[in-house]
C-alpha cells in the first residue's frame, strides 16, 4: 500500500483522533492523540491490510513546545512503511506502552525514558538503560544542563 | 547463585555486563546491562555540522565503520536530493562489501575463540589484514575512516587498487573453505552450537532482529533486496539464509554459517562492482555547504550486523536537529534474555557470540 | 638409581655409612637429578608449545630472546614471574591458597620416580609401578579443588568443580586402557612392561593386538582430559571463566600451576611411550639395523612425538561443554574400554 492509502485508511478508522497527516512528505507520517496511540498501534499491528509486524524505530524528539515519540512501523509481508507520531506535553510526558505488540519496544521505551523522561504506562521494567540507574536529568532534552559532578567525581 | 559476567570479560565482545542467575550450570535468567560505552553520539550530533558527524558514526560500530558512515551519508543525500555518479556508487559498494567481509571475519574468528578454538581467530585476522591494508592505502586509516562523504568520497582510490582487490579475492575465496574445514564442519563446534540458542522466526521479528541473526532463523530478508539502495538491484547475489544443516533452524550454528555464506556473496558483489567501475570524479557532487531543507527522513541500510537505521530531523540549518540511530545490535540484545533462558553457562557464551554484537553500536 | 649408587661407591668411607644412609642418599640424588632434568624438559616444552602454536596459526612465535628462535623465552618468562608481586586476595583462605599450587605440583612430580627413561635410568622399580603412577597423578585433583575453593571467587569455584568432575571421570577409561597392556605384560612394574617389548617395532604393545591399539587411542584421549588440555580444558576455559581455578593466582604461584601442567603433559606422554610404544627399546630389530641410538634418547624422541600430537590437537579443536565431556567419558569411552579389556584378555589367553 502506498502512504496515501495508509493515511486514508487511518483517517477512516480513527477519524478525529488523527491530529495531522502528511503522507506526501519524504517520510510519510501521521500524528495521533496520546490517548489513542495504543489503539492505533494495535490497528497497525493486527489489521491484515497493514500487518506492521516490525517496529523499526521508537524514538523521542524534543521540539521546544512538545516532546514527540516517533514510531516507525514496517510490514515484512507487504513491504510498506508508515510513521506514527505522538505529541506529548513537556511537563509530564506519558503514553501507554506498546510492549505487548512488539517485544522490542521494551528496550526502545527504556531508552526514550532514559533520554527524554517519557513515562510509558504499563511498562514491565521502566528504568534507565544507557545512563547509570541513579543519573539525574534527561540528557537528550534541549534544555538539559550537564551536571558538574556525579558521586563526587567531576563530570 | 548470581554470577556476574562483568564488564571486563574476555568473551563479552566489549563492555557488557551479564547478570546470570544460575542453578549449578543451568542459567535461570540472564539479564544484560548495557550503557558502559555510552558516548552520547546523538547529543553530539546535534552540536556539530552535518559533515562533522561522519567520524562519530564510524565510532559506533568500529568493526564495520564503512557501513556505518554509508547509512548516514545516504540519508543526508536523500534529504538534499543529491545524485552521485557511477564511480562513487561502485566504490561505495566495494568498500561496504569489503567492510562486510572484514566484519564477518572478526565475527567468525572471535566466535571460534569463544568456543575454544584459537587458531581460526588468527587465520581470520590474517586475512582481514589485507583488507585493512587496502583501506589504509585509500584513505589513510585502518579502522575508522571518515571516507564516505556527503555527495562523494574523501579520496579516490590509488592506481592499482582494482588489481589488488581482485588478487585478494582470488587468495581469499579458498581460505573460506579452509575455515569451514577447521571450524564450521568440526564435530565439536557443531555439538556446541547447533542445538543451542534457537531463535524462532516470529520471536525474531517481534524483537526487531534483522540481518544475519534473522536470516539464520530462515527469514530471507535483506535490505539490499527489499529496499535497494546504491543500485544493489543491478547486482547478482543470493541472500544467505540458514538452512538447518545440523540441528533445528535458528540455532547458533545457522547464524554463524549465514555470515560465512554472506562472505562468499560479498566476494561476488565486489567482483561485479570492480567490473562496473568507470572513471570519474569522486568530489563531483560534494556540496560546498551541507544545509538540507527542513524535514525528516528515515534511511536504512544493511550493515554486517543487521539493519541500521538513521532517523534524521533537519530544521534547515547546518547542524542536525535530531539524529536517532536504530542499532541492529541493540534490538538483538533485547532478545538475548528470552533466547538464553535455560541454557548452560557455556551456551550463554555461544549464544552471545552468535549474535555478534559490538557494544559501541548498542550504547552509541 | 643403581648407577648413582655405583658412582657413590667411589667416595672414600662410603661403605661405612649406616644402611639407611646408603639407601637414602642415592635415592635423594637420583630424585633431584630427575627433578632437574624434568625442570629443563618443562622449560623446553613451553617453548615448543609456543613454536608449534605459532606455526599452526601462521605466525612465528618467540624469535628474539636468546638469539636462535627465542630459545631462552621461557627462562625470561619464569624470571619475570618470580619478580612479580605476591598477591593473596583479602578474603581468600590463606593456608589453602598458598598450599594448593604445591599439591598440584606434587601430583605431577611424584609420579616420575617409576618412569623408566632407559634400561637402568630410573629412580626406582616399584613392582606396582603403573598403579603408583595412576594414584600419584590423582593428587593434583585435590590441589585444583583447593585452589578453586580457597580463591573465594565464583569463577575459580566453577573451575575447581569442573576440574574435579572431569579428572575423576576420565581416570577410569585411562586406567582401563592401561589394564589392556598390563594383561599382556603380566606385571604392573614399569620396567617389566618395557622389557616385554624388546626386539623391535613389531614387539611394541600397540602393534601386537588391535585391542591394545584402540586402548592407546582411548588412553590418549583420556590423558588429554587428565591434564586439562583442549578439547577438555574447561577448568581453565579462558573465554568462559576468565582463567578458571587459577584466576586469582599470579607470580610464582601461577608459575607452579603452569609448570605442573606441562610436567603432567610430559608424564602422560612418557607413560604412553613406556606402555604402548616400547619405551626405550629400539625401533628396528638388532638383525636389521645397528642399534646406535641410546635408550634414553629414543624414549625422549618417542615421547616428544606424542607431545607434538597433544599440542597439534590443542590448537585445532574447540572445547567440549561440561555435559558433553561427561557424556563422552561415561557413555562412550568407559564401555569401549571395558570391551577392550575383555578382548585383550581373550587374545592373551
Amino acid at each position: 500500500m502506498i502512504p496515501q492509502e495508509i493515511a486514508a485508511l487511518l483517517a477512516e478508522s480513527f477519524g478525529g483522533k488523527v491530529l495531522e497527516s502528511n503522507p506526501d512528505a519524504l517520510m510519510a507520517w501521521s500524528a495521533v492523540e496520546p490517548s489513542s496511540l495504543f489503539e492505533v498501534c494495535r490497528f497497525f499491528r493486527t489489521d491484515s491490510r497493514l500487518d506492521m509486524d516490525h517496529l523499526e524505530l521508537l524514538g523521542g524528539a524534543d521540539y521546544k513546545d512538545r516532546i514527540e515519540v516517533v514510531y516507525i512501523l514496517y510490514s515484512m509481508k507487504h513491504h510498506h512503511r508508515y510513521t506514527i507520531k505522538c505529541r506529548l506535553p513537556r511537563q509530564a510526558p506519558a503514553v501507554q506502552t506498546v510492549e505487548s505488540l512488539w517485544s522490542v519496544a521494551n528496550w526502545h521505551e527504556r531508552e526514550a525514558y532514559d533520554m527524554f523522561g517519557i513515562v510509558f504506562e504499563g511498562h514491565s521494567d521502566l528504568r534507565r538503560i544507557l545512563c547509570p540507574d541513579d543519573w539525574e536529568g534527561y540528557p537528550l532534552r534541549k534544555d538539559y544542563v550537564l551536571p558538574t559532578s556525579y558521586h563526587d567525581m567531576p563530570v | 547463585m548470581t554470577l556476574n559476567m562483568g564488564p571486563q570479560h574476555p568473551s563479552t565482545h566489549g563492555v557488557l555486563r551479564l547478570e546470570l542467575k544460575t542453578d549449578g550450570e543451568i542459567v535461570a535468567d540472564a539479564i544484560p546491562h548495557i550503557g558502559y560505552l555510552h558516548r552520547c553520539f546523538e547529543k553530539h550530533a546535534e552540536n556539530i555540522e552535518y559533515p562533522g558527524v561522519i567520524p562519530f558514526t564510524d565510532r559506533m560500530d568500529y568493526c564495520a565503520a564503512m557501513n556505518m558512515e554509508l547509512g548516514y551519508v545516504l540519508a543526508i543525500e536523500k534529504l538534499m536530493d543529491i545524485r552521485i555518479n557511477n564511480r562513487v556508487r561502485c566504490l561505495r559498494i566495494i568498500m561496504a562489501e569489503l567492510g562486510r567481509i572484514a566484519s564477518h571475519l572478526i565475527a567468525a574468528g572471535t566466535y571460534g575463540n569463544d568456543i575454544g578454538s584459537f587458531t581460526p581467530f588468527l587465520w581470520c585476522f590474517r586475512d582481514r589484514e589485507t583488507i585493512l591494508d587496502l583501506f589504509e592505502e585509500t584513505c589513510g586509516a585502518r579502522l575508522l575512516y571518515n571516507y564516505n562523504w556527503i555527495g562523494g568520497l574523501m579520496y579516490d582510490v590509488k592506481p592499482g587498487f582494482e588489481k589488488k582487490v581482485l588478487e585478494f579475492l582470488d587468495y581469499f575465496e579458498p581460505q573460506v573453505d579452509n575455515l569451514n574445514r577447521l571450524l564450521s564442519d568440526n564435530v565439536i563446534f557443531i555439538r556446541r552450537t547447533a542445538h543451542v540458542g534457537i531463535l524462532p522466526p516470529e520471536l525474531a521479528i517481534s524483537y526487531g532482529v534483522t540481518g544475519p541473526n534473522l536470516r539464520g532463523s530462515g527469514v530471507a530478508f535483506d535490505v539490499r533486496r527489499d529496499e535497494p539502495y546504491l543500485g544493489y538491484e543491478d547486482f547478482d547475489f543470493d541472500v544467505a539464509v540458514g538452512k538447518a544443516d545440523y540441528g533445528p533452524l535458528g540455532s547458533c550454528w545457522d547464524r554463524y554459517m549465514v555470515r560465512i555464506r554472506e562472505v562468499r556473496e560479498s566476494c561476488k558483489i565486489v567482483r561485479q562492482a570492480i567490473a562496473r567501475l568507470t572513471p570519474g570524479d569522486v568530489h563531483e557532487s560534494v556540496p560546498k555547504r551541507v544545509k538540507p531543507p527542513a524535514g525528516e527522513i528515515y534511511m536504512r541500510t544493511e550493515c554486517p550486523r543487521g539493519e541500521l537505521g538513521y532517523y534524521i530531523v533537519s530544521d534547515g540549518s547546518t547542524k542536525p536537529y535530531r539524529v536517532k540511530v536504530k542499532s541492529p545490535c541493540f534490538t538483538v540484545m533485547s532478545a538475548f534474555r528470552e533466547v538464553s533462558r535455560g541454557a548452560m553457562i557455556a551456551d550463554i557464551i555461544a549464544i552471545l557470540g552468535s549474535f555478534d554484537i559490538v557494544l559501541g553500536e548498542i550504547d552509541r | 638409581m643403581e648407577s648413582v649408587a655405583r658412582i657413590l661407591q667411589w667416595i672414600p668411607k662410603y661403605d661405612q655409612l649406616p644402611e639407611l644412609a646408603r639407601i637414602a642418599i642415592p635415592l635423594l640424588i637420583s630424585c633431584l637429578l630427575v627433578f632437574a632434568l624434568l625442570a629443563l624438559m618443562v622449560l623446553f616444552l613451553v617453548w615448543l608449545e609456543r613454536k608449534v602454536s605459532a606455526h599452526v596459526q601462521d605466525r612465528l612465535g618467540p624469535m628474539v630472546v636468546g638469539g636462535w628462535h627465542g630459545w631462552a623465552q621461557t627462562l625470561a618468562d619464569a624470571l619475570k614471574l618470580l619478580l612479580k608481586e605476591d598477591i593473596v586476595p583479602a578474603s581468600a583462605d590463606r593456608m589453602l591458597f598458598k598450599t594448593a599450587p604445591f599439591v598440584v605440583f606434587l601430583g605431577a612430580f611424584t609420579a616420575y620416580v617409576v618412569v623408566p627413561f632407559g634400561a637402568s635410568s630410573f629412580v626406582t622399580d616399584l613392582n606396582i609401578g603403573i598403579l603408583y603412577i595412576v594414584a600419584a597423578s590423582s593428587l593434583s585433583v585435590v590441589g585444583i579443588i583447593m585452589a578453586g575453593w580457597a580463591s573465594n571467587n565464583k569463577y575459580s569455584l566453577y573451575g575447581g568443580m569442573r576440574a574435579a568432575a572431569q579428572i575423576i571421570s576420565y581416570e577410569i577409561p585411562a586406567a582401563m586402557s592401561i589394564m589392556t597392556v598390563v594383561i599382556y605384560a603380566g606385571s604392573l612394574s614399569m620396567v617389566d612392561i618395557v622389557n616385554a617389548q624388546k626386539g623391535g617395532i613389531q614387539n611394541w604393545f600397540i602393534f601386537r593386538n588391535p585391542f591394545i591399539f584402540l586402548g592407546f587411542i582411548i588412553y590418549f584421549i583420556a590423558s588429554l582430559a587428565e591434564v586439562n588440555r583442549t578439547p577438555f580444558d574447561i577448568p581453565e576455559a579462558e573465554s568462559e571463566l576468565v582463567a578458571g581455578f587459577h584466576t586469582e593466582y599470579s607470580g610464582m604461584r601461577f608459575a607452579f600451576f603452569f609448570l605442573a601442567e606441562y610436567a603432567n603433559m610430559y608424564l602422560v606422554a612418557a607413560v604412553a611411550t613406556a606402555l604402548f610404544l616400547g619405551g626405550w627399546t629400539q625401533v628396528l630389530p638388532a638383525s636389521v639395523a645397528p642399534q646406535f641410538l641410546p635408550g634414553p634418547i629414543l624414549f625422549l624422541l618417542k615421547s616428544l612425538a606424542l607431545i607434538f600430537l597433544q599440542m597439534w590437537v590443542r590448537w585445532s579443536l574447540p572445547r567440549l561443554r561440561v555435559d558433553q565431556l561427561m557424556y563422552l567419558s561415561w557413555k562412550i569411552l568407559l564401555p569401549i574400554s571395558l570391551v577392550l579389556i575383555l578382548g585383550a584378555g581373550w587374545l592373551a589367553v
